[in-house]
């Protein structure tokens, strides 16, 4: 793609600069072009399920590499949630240590095919770099995740995926209730530390919100298999069709046997705004429309049996990932008009960066400051419009985010067939309604100890969403990998577990 | 993978499947239902759980074909061939007991089914029963061959009362009008009936509700909404419920009947019409046997006038 704002370097000046990289200073280093990835063109893009951006090629990996400044406090690990050791990675690929970098990535993070295209660089690694301040514009940060991707995708197609080593066998059996990104990272971990280790999935299909959620434009669901198949060569065991809760109860898993749980059943019932109109026919929680588009595959109905509707005119309601998911899905299900309604301005939206950015090329149009109101009917019960009412922002709220506030007789009609509303959801309620001796918050998620991500229950740890509501795929794997070190700790010998 | 013990043919377009899932059969109560993908292209559809052999590790399901995925396991699938995958059991088991009477009080039970409502109704008639409750079954269909369980549910029963539409079998009439005259025979004799229990067809399920509702008899529905996940996750088979959205899976599959809003979940029901019709005919095209059998062909546009009448869905429409 050419675009004036990004320019692209020749193959010469790549090289040139990853051969002369000992030599620059700091001063130069920062002042060095970003190397832009190349992206589908949005016309095209909006026609097929491919993923979005190109992958770097290994001399732009290398040369955008070379832009790290490897700064001494290292902000960009301190802002990792699992603190992926970022310039150590950095250096290595500006080497050419493809290999090397890879396995040092996965020290700490077992699947980086998928962080790499789904973290929120921006507010993590990115935030802080120092390159991005030496511009002031965040956009120049070096680009850790794209790199990330990169080294993965390398690594899958060069063969040769290296699996950490799995621990001697302790003897101890550790059940993980949700194949998530949670449970996924829990799992890889235990094997790590020599637990046998059982998945129990209540879908047919490993990955949760992964492959039910993130569309494969965005994350290629051959790249979430490749990670759940490495996690299989590892030994971690896998059980479809078990919805624990109603299948089997967590006291069944303990008396078959299982040391220890660990709970990762993510996201529960999807809340809706709760306007007028809302069982009208047409109107979709995210997830649902996400689910049936994406796990289902009703991107290909009728080769695949499951519907979704395709209409014209959409309207999303929301402001984060999952609403520009869906925006950017139903173009791609053939919609003209895709309305993104969210009630605050841009700058408050909480989702990626790229994902707005994406959504904007192709064609969606943001309706900011828009409150929905109420959805109106055909006279046959399907979805005829949304009523919107313009908002101004007011004071900022106890977060700090500016309330809007809606100005009194500003409506307007969005005329549209379909409304997916994408304003989040609750946890999953079968495993607190099933299972004795577990606290819940008001919000129904259960309560855990921060340090170890242990339930009220002993045994019984969680993480992901169902402790923290809906957050993001990198904080999941981060209690994944917590409670996998704290179950590790629980499940040691009498005499070397600490006394509490 | 869940391997089909037995397939049996119980009514034109019924079929009976019995499925080797030993958890399911395990926790089974009376009242929930599975979720079922017959293969990796298939939807995933919830059927209500009509019987268990829990020795075997055996649910049994009654499936009536009324879209693709439905005939596709009525047409596609024999005895040790095998469904991709059965989740479940799913959703909240029956309550046996008399809402608002103490959980010791033992009365008289309707258990009303409407055409494949028998299968459903069946776990939940001899759960009452072998809790001591005096259970009056009424199964209707619309003709004589429609009838489906009709010796399990007497064997279930205190007393099985069989109608169809055309008097081809038991008394002629809808249940709606036995249910009636069950009430009013039990009132003329200074008795009651304490609860009624509807499965069947939307619109039949409605009309039960509206038929118990000046009598003031609690009366339980059994929904069967459009799902994806069946867990709680998707949010798509939400009905209205006094006013207030609940869902079916998490839920119910059980509610109040007289607090259902059934024409707006029956109008929801049809959402994927005319997605089924094509999926339907597509289906139908492909598959040359079924243009040689005029059997199916007719059975096929019953289905499709069914669907065109969402009022006429069977249970496990889909």
């Amino acid at each position: 793609m050419t675009d004036p704002a990004k320019p692209s370097l020749t193959p010469e000046d790549l090289a040139a600069r990853v051969e002369n990289r000992k030599s620059l200073t700091n001063r130069q280093r920062g002042q060095l072009p970003k190397i832009y990835w190349k992206e589908q063109e949005p016309a095209e893009r909006i026609r097929n399920t491919r993923e979005v951006p190109l992958p770097y090629t290994p001399a732009e990996a290398r040369a955008e590499a070379v832009r790290c400044l490897s700064c001494k406090n290292e902000p960009c690990v301190t802002g990792c949630p699992v603190s992926v050791d970022v310039p150590g990675f950095l250096r290595l690929v500006a080497e050419g240590d493809f290999r090397g970098a890879i396995r040092l990535i996965k020290e700490t993070n077992l699947l980086p095919a998928i962080c790499g295209r789904v973290c929120p660089q921006e507010s993590q690694c990115q935030e802080n770099c120092m390159v991005a301040k030496v511009h002031k514009d965040l956009g120049f940060a070096v680009s850790v995740g794209k790199i990330e991707a990169f080294l993965a995708d390398w690594e899958r197609e060069e063969g040769g995926v290296e699996l950490p080593p799995v621990g001697d066998p302790t003897g101890k059996r550790v059940a993980i209730i949700g194949a998530g990104p949670s449970g996924l990272a829990c799992a890889g971990d235990l094997r790590r530390l020599g637990h046998k280790t059982v998945v129990f999935e209540a879908f047919h299909k490993a990955g949760g919100v992964l492959v039910y959620g993130i569309p494969e434009f965005r994350l290629p669901k051959d790249i979430v298999e490749a990670e759940v198949d490495n996690l299989r060569r590892m030994g971690v065991e896998f059980e479809f069709d078990t919805v624990v809760g109603q299948t089997l109860t967590i006291d069944d898993l303990f008396d078959d046997g299982f040391d220890a749980v660990y709970v990762a059943t993510g996201a529960g019932l999807p809340y809706f705004v709760n306007i007028p109109g809302e069982d009208l026919n047409g109107v979709y929680s995210a997830n649902e429309y996400l689910t049936r588009a994406n796990l289902m595959g009703a991107y290909r109905f009728p080769q695949e049996d499951t519907p979704v509707l395709r209409r014209e005119n959409v309207a999303v309601l929301g402001g984060g990932n999952v609403a520009m998911d869906a925006a950017r899905t139903a173009l791609r299900l053939g919609a003209k008009n895709v309305f993104l309604v969210y009630r605050r301005s841009r700058d408050e939206m909480p989702a990626r960066l790229e994902e707005v950015h994406h959504a904007e090329q192709e064609g969606v149009q943001f309706r900011m400051l828009s409150a929905p109101v109420a959805i109106l009917p055909t006279e046959s019960g399907w979805v005829r419009a949304l009523k919107i009412q313009t908002c101004e922002l007011g004071e900022p709220d106890e977060k700090g985010r500016r309330r809007p506030i809606p100005i009194e007789g500003a409506y307007e009609e969005l005329s549209v067939e379909i409304v997916i509303e994408a304003i989040g959801n609750g946890p999953n309620p079968l495993i607190p309604k099933t299972t004795a001796g577990l606290t819940t918050t008001r919000h129904g998620t259960l309560v855990v100890d921060e340090a170890t991500m242990m339930t009220t229950r002993k045994g019984v740890f969680a993480g992901g969403d169902i402790v923290a509501g809906a957050s993001t795929v990198i904080l999941a794997m981060g209690h994944g990998r917590k409670a996998a070190a704290a179950i590790g700790a629980y499940l040691r010998p009498e005499d070397t577990r600490p006394s509490r | 993978m869940f391997k089909i013990l037995v397939k049996r043919a119980l009514a034109e377009n019924v079929t009976l499947f019995e499925v080797a899932a030993p958890r399911v059969a395990r926790r089974h109560r009376a009242g929930q239902f599975v979720m079922v993908r017959p293969h990796a292209r298939s939807e995933r559809i919830p059927l209500t759980i009509a019987d268990v052999d829990p020795a075997r590790g055996s649910v049994t399901l009654v499936v009536q074909a009324v879209g693709k995925t439905t005939f596709e396991m009525r047409e596609s699938f024999s005895e040790g061939d095998a469904f991709s995958n059965v989740a479940g059991p799913l959703g909240n088991p029956t309550h046996i007991g008399v809402p608002g009477k103490p959980e010791d009080f033992r009365g008289t039970v309707a258990c009303v089914a409407g055409g494949i409502g028998a299968a459903p109704i069946l776990p939940i008639a001899r759960a009452f029963r072998d809790a001591g409750h005096e259970v009056v079954t009424i199964l209707g269909a619309r003709r004589k061959d429609l009838l489906v369980f009709e010796d399990r549910l007497r064997a279930a029963s205190s007393e099985l009362l069989v109608c169809t539409d055309d008097g081809s079998s038991g008394r002629k009439g809808f249940v709606t009008d036995m249910l009636k005259s069950l009430i009013e025979g039990r009132r003329a004799e200074g008795r009651d009936v304490d609860l009624a229990i509807a499965i069947g067809p939307p619109v039949m399920m409605k009309f039960c509700s509206k038929t118990t509702e000046p009598y003031g008899v609690p009366t339980l529905v059994s929904l069967n909404t459009i799902m994806v996940d069946g867990t709680g996750m998707c949010g798509g088979c939400r009905v209205l419920v006094d006013g207030v959205a609940r869902y079916v899976c998490v839920d119910g599959p059980e509610f109040d009947g007289h607090r259902v809003d059934f024409d707006g979940m029956m109008r929801r029901q049809a959402m994927y019409r005319a997605e089924e019709a094509e999926s339907l005919a597509r289906y139908r095209e492909n598959d040359p046997s079924c243009q040689l059998q005029p059997a199916v062909a007719a059975a096929v546009s019953e289905a499709e006038e069914a669907a065109a009448a969402p009022a006429g869905q069977g249970k496990a429409s889909s």
